[in-house]
């Protein structure tokens, strides 16, 4: 068996491959079988919302031709865009979306990352991301105001002067305060991660929280 | 067993001319190249953004992001893939003896790959301008994708889902095409065919598996299971076997001896193939893939790296007592240096994938020079090795310049060997950085130095494969040609 074609094509090729598929993958999926894939629009909670809304009133015009109206079923369209260009701008080889149990991550960002969290059309591909340039973003929402974002977006280091992250002039007509309909729902999926939870810490106030000897 | 043109010749043995096809291994080995090229400049791009030189920042055609995803899949595909598919249309007919199932087929194939590959970048690098359009959102809803046209979610996968069962089809063709003649072989099969067979199934297997899972049927935690085992598969079970094939099958030629024991070759291969597979987790410890499932990959990685070691043993004592040659021989001196590289990042990755050493250098540069050195320290290397042996052999001449085969290994072999301890370095750093709560903006100027210095290291590695393609131009324009084996200087 160990020299010959069949052994090897059969049970070195599929076989052993198959032996570690269910191994690796058969055996989560039975695992999480209770947890179903849950919709864009069954992901959309009224912090998301209250952006949503936030982001037609700053920006009138641009959210008017980009969206119509500041609704649900406007904002799982901008949530499904928002992600694709997450993907598709390669956000997510800069970017984690997971907070691990170690190193003071729960102190810096918020709760461990849960099952709970991903079963849904958000994460089908999941956007773990295994590379953090920027910080994990699975905690984001609500961290900056829209107009931070949009800034931020259009020029990352007139607000963080050190930021490596590249300029996405292409988001806005022209100025930040003129996002395009890609702008606002790059800013909308960025503004919904996390954003069903109720909390969680700013790190950007740690000094405050290390002085309350966490 | 290895068919050699102009020695041992009997009549029973058919000719070379009629067994291999030099002229798509050139094809294969060119368009590998020029792939190669783009991908270098793409990771140029990247690390200039990282410290702030990028003077395209802005211009949307060449945003960093996207020219980093065109940077790895240009490597996996473009140049691995390419390059690799060039041995084995020099290999497997010499090792069978048989010329492979159709030489109408493999240009198709060689055509489809290009296809591919082409593909994949225009999609990465245009796709995003077009996402926004209301069709290609009602389409990817419809059709239940993430996707539409740019960019897949799936990390050294993101040729576009359109792309998938073109690729799909071409791998199954590919396999077709060397399985017929392996079937055909009679007597035993040499090692670098045990390891062939098996590529052809896994990388299909991983292929589809990767492909298709996560963006259609799996979402969240099994999906990134899913992820973590393509990522890996895709090292592990195709550029892995093939690498360790083109080394048992050209070494033993280069140093005139046979391999050194025959039951390291099985422990070896049984071994990989049994282990490689189980360990796609370990790509995400601490995520919330059950527990007993990072334990699980981390024990297999820690098992395979006892497997690699036999490996190495089996080589190191095939070049024993002559190892002299290394300063000689240039394409040795590629596959035994590609090895000691590859010793290093599997002793490297026992280490590393210990929950330990997963709380500091997860996330970090750390595990960035640790691909490097797999993808470039090795398999990039070996390949090197074998188009310095085999260029001069297929254009019929000698190398224009011994010296530019020089400098383009030790570029190389310096350059990515600089890029993977700055890397490892500039990983510590971070994960420092982070876990003591530092502002993130401290763990970005700490790495500044870090990303300095790999500029430097990259531009090496460029200025190596310069020389190679410029030395490959030069023979090829050579007027004194001198046909035959015997002509060529650096082997």
């Amino acid at each position: 068996m160990l020299e010959s074609k069949t052994g090897i094509l059969f049970v070195a090729g599929i076989g052993f491959f198959v032996f570690a598929f269910v191994a690796n993958v058969a055996v989560p999926v039975a695992m999480y079988k209770d947890q179903p894939e849950k919709t864009a629009e069954e992901m959309i909670n009224s912090n998301i919302l209250y952006q949503f809304t936030e982001l037609s009133k700053r920006y009138p015009q641009s959210f008017e031709q980009a969206f119509g109206a500041a609704n649900e079923e406007n904002c799982a369209k901008a949530l499904r865009l928002g992600r694709q260009l997450y993907i598709g701008e390669g956000c997510w080889h800069c970017h984690s979306q997971f907070v691990r149990p170690v190193s003071n991550e729960s102190l810096r960002y918020g709760p461990v990352a849960d099952t709970a969290e991903y079963q849904n059309e958000l994460q089908r591909p999941v956007m773990f991301g295994t590379r953090r340039v920027g910080p994990d973003l699975s905690r984001q929402g609500g961290r900056h105001g829209n107009d931070w974002h949009a800034v931020h977006f259009f020029r990352p280091q007139t607000l963080v002067p050190e930021s490596p992250m590249p300029e996405y002039p292409w988001f806005f007509a022209g100025s930040p305060d003129k996002p395009t309909r890609r702008g606002l729902a790059l800013i909308t999926y960025v503004q919904w991660l996390g954003s069903w939870l109720d909390s969680y810490p700013y790190y950007e106030e740690l000094d405050s929280i290390k002085s309350e000897g966490y | 067993m290895v068919a050699t043109t102009g020695s041992d010749v009997t009549h029973n043995i058919p000719r070379h001319e009629d067994l291999v096809n030099e002229r798509l291994v050139l094809w294969y080995f060119l368009a590998a190249l020029t792939f190669l090229g783009i991908s270098m400049l793409g990771g140029l791009l990247m690390v200039l953004q990282l410290v702030h030189w990028n003077p395209f920042d802005g211009i949307e055609f060449f945003s960093a992001a996207r020219w980093r995803m065109i940077h790895t899949n240009a490597v996996a595909y473009g140049f691995l893939a390419n390059a690799f598919l060039g041995t084995l249309f020099w290999i497997v007919p010499r090792l069978t003896l048989q010329p492979v199932a159709s030489k109408a087929l493999s240009y198709f194939i060689f055509l489809a790959w290009q296809f591919i590959v082409l593909a994949t970048a225009a999609a990465i690098l245009v796709g995003p301008m077009f996402q926004d359009r209301d069709w290609a959102l009602d389409f990817a809803r419809r059709m239940h994708i993430a996707n539409t046209l740019g960019a897949q979610g799936l990390e050294w996968g993101e040729t576009p889902y359109w792309t998938d069962p073109v690729a799909l089809l071409g791998l199954a063709l590919v396999a077709f095409n060397f399985l017929v003649p392996i079937s055909r072989a009679r007597g035993p099969l040499y090692v670098t065919l045990w390891y062939y067979m098996a590529a052809f199934v896994w990388t299909f297997l991983t292929y589809a598996m990767g492909n298709l899972l996560p963006e259609y049927v799996l979402c969240g935690t099994s999906a990134g299971a899913v992820s973590g085992l393509f990522i890996h598969d895709l090292v592990g079970l195709f550029v892995t076997p093939l690498g360790w094939g083109l080394m048992y099958y050209i070494v033993p030629i280069l140093l005139k001896r046979p391999i050194w024991s025959h039951g390291l070759s099985l422990v070896g291969f049984w071994g990989l193939a049994f282990f490689y597979p189980l360990q796609g987790i370990h790509h995400f410890l601490y995520t919330p893939i059950p527990m007993f499932l990072q334990y699980g990959a981390v024990v297999s990685t820690i098992a395979v790296e006892f497997v690699v070691a036999t490996v190495v043993i089996n080589f190191v004592g095939t070049i024993w007592g002559n190892a002299k040659i290394i300063f000689t021989n240039i394409p040795v001196r590629w596959f035994y240096t590609g090895m000691i590289y590859y010793f290093i990042t599997c002793f490297q990755c026992a280490l590393q994938v210990t929950l330990t050493f997963q709380k500091l250098i997860h996330f970090t540069d750390w595990v960035v020079g640790h691909a490097h050195l797999v993808m470039f320290g090795v398999f990039t290397m070996w390949i090197f090795g074998f188009m310095t042996y085999l260029i001069p052999r297929l254009l019929r001449r000698s190398w224009y310049s011994r010296a530019l085969c020089e400098w383009h290994f030790w570029c190389s072999a310096v350059g990515v060997f600089v890029m993977f301890l700055d890397l490892t370095l500039a990983g510590i750093f971070q994960g420092y950085y982070w876990a003591s709560l530092q502002p993130w903006e401290v763990s970005l100027s700490g790495s500044q130095p870090f990303w300095v210095t790999r500029v430097f290291a990259g531009l090496a590695m460029f200025v190596g494969f310069l020389c190679f393609v410029y030395n490959i131009f030069m023979t090829w324009c050579r007027v004194d040609s001198q046909p035959g084996d015997s002509a060529i200087a650096v082997t």
